[in-house]
């Protein structure tokens, strides 16, 4: 198929008075993997269960697989595979029965879901666990499973809703490395992450969402040298006067955050602009310098006050 | 045209929720056998204790025995208790606990498959149950006529009415609290919809409220089927259990709809 695999236009979506989407526009090419990023309420899910051919878009366009998810839902669904941000798995079922009865809402064979349901649960280590019931498994193999289960149909489009949130690293880790070998099977993923790294590790390209609207679209570094600057100077000085020293410290830097326990310098060479300082008599308790990562420009975008 | 209209009422996919709870009860047949000894404890303990204590009475202007006469008030009462136990219960939990139906909604399947394919659970597992039912009436010699074998699709009728009602009510259930309402309808529509005396013993006037019951006019045509006494009102009964469940269902798709993919 020629064009892109997923395209939105002006996606708006309403619940009542409420707008949690308004006005997204996006396209998303074949082996891409994309990601979704925004604080709680952002209006990330409701973008996800729209792209999902599951819920209806209040108004806008959208073109799934090259179709219109209004008239061809069941038939995008055929050839998408879905991973909620909660697990939603048959807690009656054992592990393997979770993945073919998955499997037979596609109308495919009992033969072949035998066979896929055990590659699968090789996939996702969960062979040993095949008869078990669900409710036993930790949060971790539950995770796995999901992923599993969305993956029986042989789906060409992933779309994965926070698919590590409350997972522990080992568990993120195994994840990641299964993302990246459907990547090169070549499955097209969309991903929802509240973790820049996870952001920075699987997507390609990315978009931050923030109160219903796209605030910004690129690839990860792009975003990072377009929204922050090449590195970040961290100065700890353990005294409240952060307000003096906001003013003398800002002409050394591109941008100035003064945070309760810290002050933050953007700048291009964060080893210069320290030892700046020094020689005018500035003396942090600490000082770090790092390069500047995609939660600072998340930050920059969406701003530290709690959302919910 | 067919083909075209056809989805908007679901489609054959349905068939694979069927095919779902078949897989969860099969691993719990224990339940599934329990069904057959319910039909026994009604007959044996109302139907032959009460036998004894009130024996003979005289109903339409006939003289039958009394365990003749509640035999199929207690295959209504049966009948109802069961699809409204399935749908309710289990129909609640898969909606808002576990949220089974979500992950089924991100496969081909839309919310009329869902609703349909629990309806034709709660038909099947009817159909069996109402059998046995049929056959302890034969077998303890409750039977009023050999027109008994029509109680079977008159029992399936009553089972489709009230799962497709259970199935509506669900949607509005918050909490495992909201079951003690469910009793609180249940326990009322059993002891005043005439399903173990006559409804000739009420007043006209409750007696018209009652024949608004459901589970009246279940019973009703039951009894009148198994006595093999038939009246035309018995078509309007059966249209009136049909039409309570068409409106059910469409109300329950509407509930499903907007709970599920809002």
């Amino acid at each position: 198929m020629i064009g892109p695999i997923l395209e939105a236009r002006e996606l708006v979506k309403r619940f009542g008075e409420l707008e949690a989407v308004k006005g997204v526009s996006f396209t998303i090419e074949r082996g891409e993997s994309f990601g979704f990023l925004g604080p709680n309420g952002a209006g990330k899910t409701s973008t996800m269960r729209m792209i999902s051919a599951v819920s209806r878009p209040s108004s806008g366009s959208l073109t799934i697989l090259g179709l219109d998810p209004s008239t061809h839902g069941p038939e995008i669904r055929g050839r998408i595979g879905v991973v909620p941000q909660e697990d939603t798995l048959e807690l009656e079922l054992s592990v393997r029965q979770n993945l073919e009865m998955f499997g037979r809402y596609f109308d495919l064979p009992h033969a072949i879901l035998r066979e896929r349901a055990s590659e699968l649960l090789e996939f996702a280590q969960l062979s040993e666990r095949a008869n078990d019931k669900v409710d036993d498994l930790s949060g971790g193999m539950k995770r796995r499973l999901t992923i599993a289960r969305a993956l029986i149909n042989r789906p060409e489009l992933l779309i994965l809703d926070e698919p590590t949130t409350g997972l522990d690293p080992q568990a993120r880790h195994l994840l990641w490395e299964r993302l990246y070998r459907l990547k090169r099977e070549g499955v097209t993923q969309i991903i929802t992450t509240h973790y820049m790294d996870e952001a920075e590790q699987l997507c390609d390209r990315l978009v931050v969402m923030d109160h219903g609207s796209i605030v910004a679209e690129g690839p990860p570094r792009e975003l990072i040298a377009r929204h922050s600057t090449r590195e970040v100077v961290e100065l700890r000085f353990g005294t409240d006067s952060h307000e003096e020293l906001h003013d003398r410290l800002a002409p050394f830097a591109q941008r100035i955050e003064v945070l309760p326990d810290r002050i933050l310098l953007y700048v291009d060479e964060g080893d210069d602009t320290l030892r700046e300082i020094h020689e005018v008599g500035i003396v942090p308790m600490s000082a770090l310098v790092r390069r500047s990562s995609l939660e600072d420009v998340f930050l920059r975008l969406t701003g530290r006050t709690l959302v919910d | 045209m067919l083909a075209r209209t056809l989805p908007r009422f679901g489609s054959r996919r349905s068939l694979h929720i069927f095919e779902r709870n078949f897989m969860v009860y099969r691993s719990q047949w224990l339940m599934l056998v329990s069904g057959f000894f319910e039909p026994l404890f009604y007959l044996l303990s109302i139907g032959i204790g009460l036998n004894h204590l009130v024996g003979n009475l005289h109903f339409d202007g006939r003289v039958v025995s009394y365990a003749t006469f509640v035999a199929p008030g207690m295959l209504a009462t049966s009948a109802m208790n069961g699809a409204v136990i399935d749908s309710i219960f289990n129909t609640f939990f898969r909606l808002k606990i576990s949220h089974a139906y979500d992950a089924v909604l991100s496969t081909p399947l839309d919310v009329i498959d869902v609703a349909l394919g629990e309806v034709w659970w709660a038909l099947a597992r009817a159909t069996a149950y109402a059998a046995s039912f049929i056959v302890c009436m034969v077998a303890l010699g409750d039977s009023g006529s050999v027109w008994v074998v029509l109680c079977w699709p008159a029992a399936i009728l009553t089972s489709l009415t009230f799962s497709c009602v259970g199935l509506a009510a669900c949607t509005y259930i918050r909490s495992w609290q909201d079951f003690d309402l469910v009793a609180l309808a249940q326990l009322p529509l059993f002891l005043f919809s005439a399903t173990f005396f006559p409804i000739s013993l009420y007043p006209a006037w409750l007696g018209a409220i009652v024949s608004f019951s459901p589970l009246y006019q279940s019973a009703a045509l039951l009894r009148g089927v198994a006595l093999g006494q038939f009246e035309w009102i018995m078509i309007m009964r059966v249209a009136y259990l049909l039409a309570l469940a068409l409106v059910a269902l469409a109300l329950a798709t509407r509930r499903f709809r907007r709970i599920l993919v809002p």
